[in-house]
Parts: C-alpha cells; structure tokens; sequence
C-alpha cells in the first residue's frame, strides 16, 4: 500500500520534470520579484502601480480583495440569515412561507448562476449610466459602474488626536460603568440599565466632543463631473454584486442553521422561563439564545467559510481577488502553474485551517459543564 | 318528600362560535391574532404585492409563447421570450452534437427514460431487491449511458465527450462526481478512523486538502496541472480532465458524510463482530458499513446536491453545461439579448433537480429517524 503511494508520488514527480523542461518553464520563486506587466483596477488598502509593482503585490492585493468581500459577505449573511431564520419561525402564517421560499430558492439554484444572473441579467443592464444615476438623498450613488458612497476625510492636525482619546477615554469608562453594574446587580440583585444609559452617554460625548476638537473628521461626497462620478468612496459593479449574491445565497444556509437552533432548544425551557417569571424579551435574550447558539455558531462558521470559497467565483464577472488575478491573470502571464496554483490553495488553506480552529475553540469553550 | 328526582342532563356542547373555526378561525389565528401579526401580515402582502405581480406579468401574462424567431419578441418587450428557449431547448439540455443532430437525440432521452424507470422501484415500499438494484444504478447504468450517449460501442455515429454539454454534460458530470467518489470515500472514511497513525493522517491530510480549497482552484488545477503529472503521450480531454478534480474534490465530502454514520454505530457493534471472530474486512463488510452507509444515505444525498449545484463551475474552465450553454445560446447572434430568459430556465431546472433530491433526503432522514427512535 505505502509502496504504490511512493512509486505514483515519484511517477508524478519524474513526469512533471520532464514536461516542464520540454515546455522551457524554470520553476521557481525568482519571478516573483518581477514587475507586473499588467494593471489592478481596484485595490483600496495596498497600492498597485503599473510599472513598479510585482507578482507579489499582485498577490497580496488579491488575497486582500478576497478578505474584504468576504468580512463584509460574511456580516450581512450573518444579518439577514438570521432576519429570514427568526421569520421562518413566526406565528404569522404568511411570514414563515415567505421566508420558506426564500430558503428553498436561494439555496437551491447553484450560486455561480445567481452570480451571473445578477451581474448579467439584473444590473448590467437595469443600471443606468453614471449621468443618469440613482441618487440617495445626493449622497449615495448606484450606477452601472458602481455604488459611489461619502468619504470620511481625516484631518492631519491635532485635532484628530484629541477626539480619538475622547473617544477611547470614554469607551473605557463606559466598559468600567457596566462591570460596575453587573457586580451591583449580583450583589444587591438591583438592576441599572447600564446599557441603554451607555449609548447615550457614548453618543453625547461623541457628538460635543466633534465639535470641541473642532470638526476633524469631514465627508467627501461624490460629485457628478462631466463623464463619471469623482470623490467619494467608489465601489466597483462587480464587487457590489459578487456581495450581493453571496449574501443573499449564505443567508438561506444561515437561516436554516437558526431556525434548527431555536427549534432545538427544549420546551421545557421556554416554560421553565415563563414559571419563574422572565419576560417575553427576556426569556429570548437569556434562556433561549444562548443555548441556541450552541447549535446555530459552528455550522455557522462553516458557512462563512465556505462563503469565502465562494468568493473565488469573481472570476465570472471579473472582481479582483486571488483566484481571478493570480490563478488566473498572473498564471496565464508567467506559465507558472505548480507554484501559482499551490500558493492559491495554500491561501485557502490557511483560512480553513483558521475557521476551524476558531470552531474548535467555540466548541470547547461551550461544551456543556456536566456534574 | 320529593318524589320529583332531579335529573342533570348535559346539553350538547354549543358549536364553536364562527371566528374560531374553519377558514375564518384560522386566517384569525395565523394572520390577523394580534396587532403585530396584523400589520406584519399586510407589509408581507405589500412585498408580495410588488414582486409577484410584475414577476407572473413577465413570465407569464405578457410572455412571448409562440413563434418562430426572434422577430416575435422584439415585438413584444414587456414580457419574457420563451420563445428563445424552445427553438434551444435542445441545444441547452443535450449539448451541440444533438442540438445539431436531432435524429440522435433519442439517445440521451432514452438513457434518461432507463434511469427514471430503473428508480421507481427504489421509491416502493414493498421491492426487495433494492440494494442490488441502487448497485446496479451506481455502478452498472454508468456504462449503458456512456455507450448511448458516445455512441462508440454500439456502432451509432460518435459524439466525442468534447461535444457533450447542456444538462447531459451537468448531469454526467455530476453522476461521476458521485459514483467515483463513493468508494474513495469509504476508504478515506475507514482510513481516518484506522488506527495505524500513518493511513490516519494520510486520510485527514487528503481530506481536509480537497474541502479546504474551493472547487474552482480544483477545477484549475486539474485543467493545467494534470497534464504536468502524465507522460506527455497520455492526452486527457478537458471533460475528463474536470471529471477527476470533481471526483477529489467529492470524495474528501463523502468521506466526512460516511465519518459521520460510522461514528453513529454503537461500539458493542464492532466488539460483537471481532467476537465472532471476523476480521478488520469482514466487520467493515458485514457489520459496520451496512448500518452505518444506511445511516450516512442524507449526508450523502445533502453532499450529492451541492455538488450538482457546484457542476456549474466547468463553465468558467470552458466546458458547455446547463449554465454554460444558456449563457453561450442567449449570447449567440440569431438570439443576442434573451440572457434573462437563459438564466431563469437554466436556474429553473437546477432547481428542480435540488428540491427534489432535498426532499428525499429530508424523508429518508424521517424514515431512519422513526426507524432508530424506540
């Protein structure tokens, strides 16, 4: 057995040497250093220059790409996921089927036809040209190009500075205050709404703060020139879309994890709630939740991860991450496929093994202290 | 003193007053029992309201039924244009070579009709030889739909797997993804629960290797690596090129579906086996596996159904699916501009296929739980 796995391993390698040499390709990482002979279009954090940036920026500017449509995939997901689950859920007859239908839509039709569907079908062409935006309050803008959004523009002065340690020294103090309070709360069993008095005072302090700093953060809105939107924060089409669909068809998988997880928690549980007399929003907040989410998180987090596998399907409609522009573009400029390809997977590696060793830790941590 | 004896006679319960009961009760209960569920119900009406109608208007009212060409619906732009999909539907359900030649298309509509007809006895109750009829489906009918739809074998003109496409090639694709990974998964399964360190993480490691990296890096990696493995004499075709990727990348999900049924078999199982004396194969064979593949039937079908979906993916290395060729007919020059239409019955039949096979997963999974509860 270990002897036919050893001769295929050699066989594979001997016959790779010699089809490497006939085609002239020099494997090795010395083209990584080379400069990139094409251009990024979109590239928000790390800076791509024509001319002077390498495969290896190319690489990090993908795996970066990657990373942000799948945090901010992963957040609404998360969001409307559990929106459609709770819906599913509802006594209102005509609520639960919708969310039904939406479930069993979406998670049912294979996401790289609703990626295209989307992008080819719906907002390609429905989307108007950039002169003819559709304009939110003047601020926010969605045309066929992109979704344009305001700027926080930061001031370099002194005043930045003040404001983020108002800001911090009261985040501190608000942390201390609900300490305070669940401590009162244990001893004495008086309750202070420590939350709700929190986020007033967080938004008083900031709101006077602003303006005692004297105003360092500003907004750069997006104006119309002549041909295109400019200023303002500028999300490409494809980056709006490829959200857009791995959004709406992770939810469907979310929103069953959460209807399964409420579902199974015991009903003695909801009636031991109501005996001891918690209400309704209690009830949800402290004795169903939390053992629901013993059930909803770890299938959850696998289907964040499989969110960000997902992602690699930009390719179809051209947003930048890994798989597009290093397993595709740059492989197709240098010829290296053994490294480029096992540099992808190795990227992908890396966040599967990070997913589950972040379930890992969940499991351990909530596994049931059992007398 | 009295000889009047009072008697109590109960009189016949009075009807439930007319809101309780039948369709009024219940619309009262579900939809209008309280303030929120009032106004929840007439936002949900609203949304209703504003998707459905124009929806059933396009594909249904203002829709574009008859006709010969493109001319009918240029006419008409309110509505969709099935038009389009029915001078394809060949093309997008069996590929180019019988969209091309429709005096073949019997063939893969009869490989079909065999499959549908081998499966009716697998849904009756009362058929006793369903284990060697699903054997026969998963490892003989490979064969029947291979020599009906290449042709090759029985003498009828060839159609190379270079010209399979539409919903044949998807569903090709999907079957071999499956029928492949079945056994490589039941050896991956076994091999991570060995207890020889080195088969165990060889297991784990080609396991968690395939479900770790997404299908289209695998895709990719079969299209331009694979050719690297081979002596350059061997020539891989793109089909099957993609048909061993999917077949990996598949077994590594079998295998944790399988996992998941062995685990599920109580101990005193295997203890009773090497009892008796059996060895290591002969307790897999005979005692273990039957439970636990049994048990494992939902995992697999739940595996089965993302793979079907994930088939989608060879469009971007170039092969012709169900997606691919919706995509390639709507874009051709006779019917340039239909891409809604080829993308809405592409996504219709996909999701039939899933639905129905989440069905049965789901009532299979009732049946072994009803079977397993005591």
């Amino acid at each position: 057995m270990l002897g036919l796995i050893i001769w295929a391993l050699t066989t594979i390698f001997t016959n790779t040497i010699h089809n490497l040499e006939e085609r002239g390709i020099q494997t090795g990482f010395s083209f990584l250093d080379n400069v990139a002979p094409f251009g990024i279009g979109f590239s928000p954090i790390i800076e791509f220059k024509l001319g002077t940036s390498t495969y290896w920026d190319v690489f990090f500017i993908g795996i970066q790409n990657t990373i942000l449509v799948s945090v901010f995939g992963v957040v609404a997901a998360t969001f409307l996921g559990f929106v459609i689950g709770i819906m599913r859920l509802s006594p209102n007859w005509l609520l639960s089927r919708f969310a039904l239908t939406y479930i069993e839509v979406f998670r049912n039709i294979p996401v790289l036809l609703q990626i295209m569907f989307w992008n080819f079908a719906i907002f390609l062409p429905l989307l108007p040209s950039p002169r003819q935006s559709l304009s939110f309050a003047d601020s926010l803008f969605l045309n066929g190009r992109g979704l344009y959004m305001p700027k926080p523009i930061f001031d370099s002065g002194v005043g930045i500075w003040i404001y983020a340690i108002i800001a911090t020294v009261t985040v501190i103090g608000l942390f201390m205050m609900g300490r305070w309070a669940k401590k009162r709360q244990d001893e004495s069993g008086e309750r202070f709404p420590a939350r709700l008095i929190g986020a007033g005072i967080l938004l008083a302090v900031l709101l006077i703060g602003y303006f005692v700093s004297g105003s360092p953060i500003s907004l750069e809105l997006p104006t119309l020139a002549r041909f295109n939107l400019t200023g303002g924060l500028e999300i490409p089409l494809p980056l709006f879309v490829l959200w857009f669909s791995l959004t709406t068809y992770t939810a469907s998988f979310i929103a069953e994890n959460v209807r399964g997880g409420i579902q199974s928690v015991a009903k003695g549980q909801t009636e031991a709630a109501c005996a001891v007399g918690l209400q309704r929003t209690q009830m949800l907040r402290l004795v169903i939740i939390p053992q629901a989410m013993r059930v909803i998180v770890p299938p959850t987090i696998s289907q964040f991860l499989n969110l960000t596998k997902n992602s690699s399907l930009a390719v179809a409609i051209a947003y930048e991450e890994v798989v597009n522009i290093w397993a595709g573009t740059a492989l197709n400029q240098t010829g290296q496929a053994l490294i480029i390809i096992a540099m992808t997977v190795a990227v992908y590696e890396c966040l599967s093994l990070l997913t589950s060793f972040a379930l890992n830790v969940y499991n351990k941590r909530i596994q049931l202290v059992e007398r | 003193m009295a000889d009047k004896v009072m008697t109590f006679e109960k009189l016949p319960d009075r009807p439930p007053p007319m809101s309780q009961v039948g369709i009024v009760g219940w619309v009262r209960e579900n939809l209008f029992g309280s303030k929120t569920n009032t106004i929840l119900t007439l936002v949900s009406l609203y949304v209703l309201y504003i998707l459905v109608v124009p929806l059933v208007d396009w594909a249904v009212i203002n829709a574009n039924w008859v006709g010969e060409d493109k001319s009918v619906c240029d006419a008409n732009k309110a509505g969709a244009c099935w038009v389009f999909i029915a001078a394809r539907f060949n093309q997008i359900m069996f590929g180019l070579y019988y969209g091309a030649n429709p005096d073949q298309i019997w063939r893969p509509t009869l490989a079909f009709a065999l499959l549908i007809v081998l499966a009716i006895p697998l849904f009756i109750e009362s058929f006793k030889y369903k284990l060697q009829l699903g054997a026969f489906i998963l490892f003989g009918y490979p064969f029947v739909i291979f020599a009906l739809i290449h042709g090759a074998w029985l003498g009828l003109p060839v159609a190379g797997t270079s010209e399979w496409g539409g919903f044949m090639l998807t569903f090709v694709l999907a079957s071999v993804g499956i029928v492949g990974a079945l056994p490589i998964g039941i050896l991956l399964a076994l091999g991570r629960r060995s207890e020889l360190p080195v088969i165990r993480t060889f297991s784990i490691a080609f396991i968690e290797f395939w479900r770790g990296t997404p299908l289209i890096t695998i895709l990719f990696m079969a299209s331009v690596m694979l050719p690297l493995f081979f002596p350059s004499e061997v020539d891989f075709d793109k089909v099957l090129r993609a048909m061993i990727g999917i077949t990996m990348f598949q077994s590594a999900y079998t295998a944790e579906a399988i996992r998941g049924g062995l685990q599920a078999i109580p101990k005193g199982q295997f203890e009773a086996a090497e009892a008796l004396g059996h060895n290591y194969w002969k307790m897999m064979a005979f005692i273990v596996l039957p439970q636990a593949l049994r048990i494992s039937i939902p995992g697999i079908v739940n595996t089965f159904i993302a793979l079907f979906k994930d088939t989608s993916l060879v469009s971007i290395i170039g092969l012709l699916d169900l997606l691919n060729m919706a995509l390639i007919t709507s874009r051709s020059l006779e019917w340039k501009g239909f891409d809604l239409e080829g993308f809405t019955f592409a996504a219709f039949i996909f999701w039939i296929c899933c639905y129905a096979m989440s069905r049965y997963s789901r009532a299979i999974e009732d049946k072994i739980d009803k079977a397993t509860k005591y």
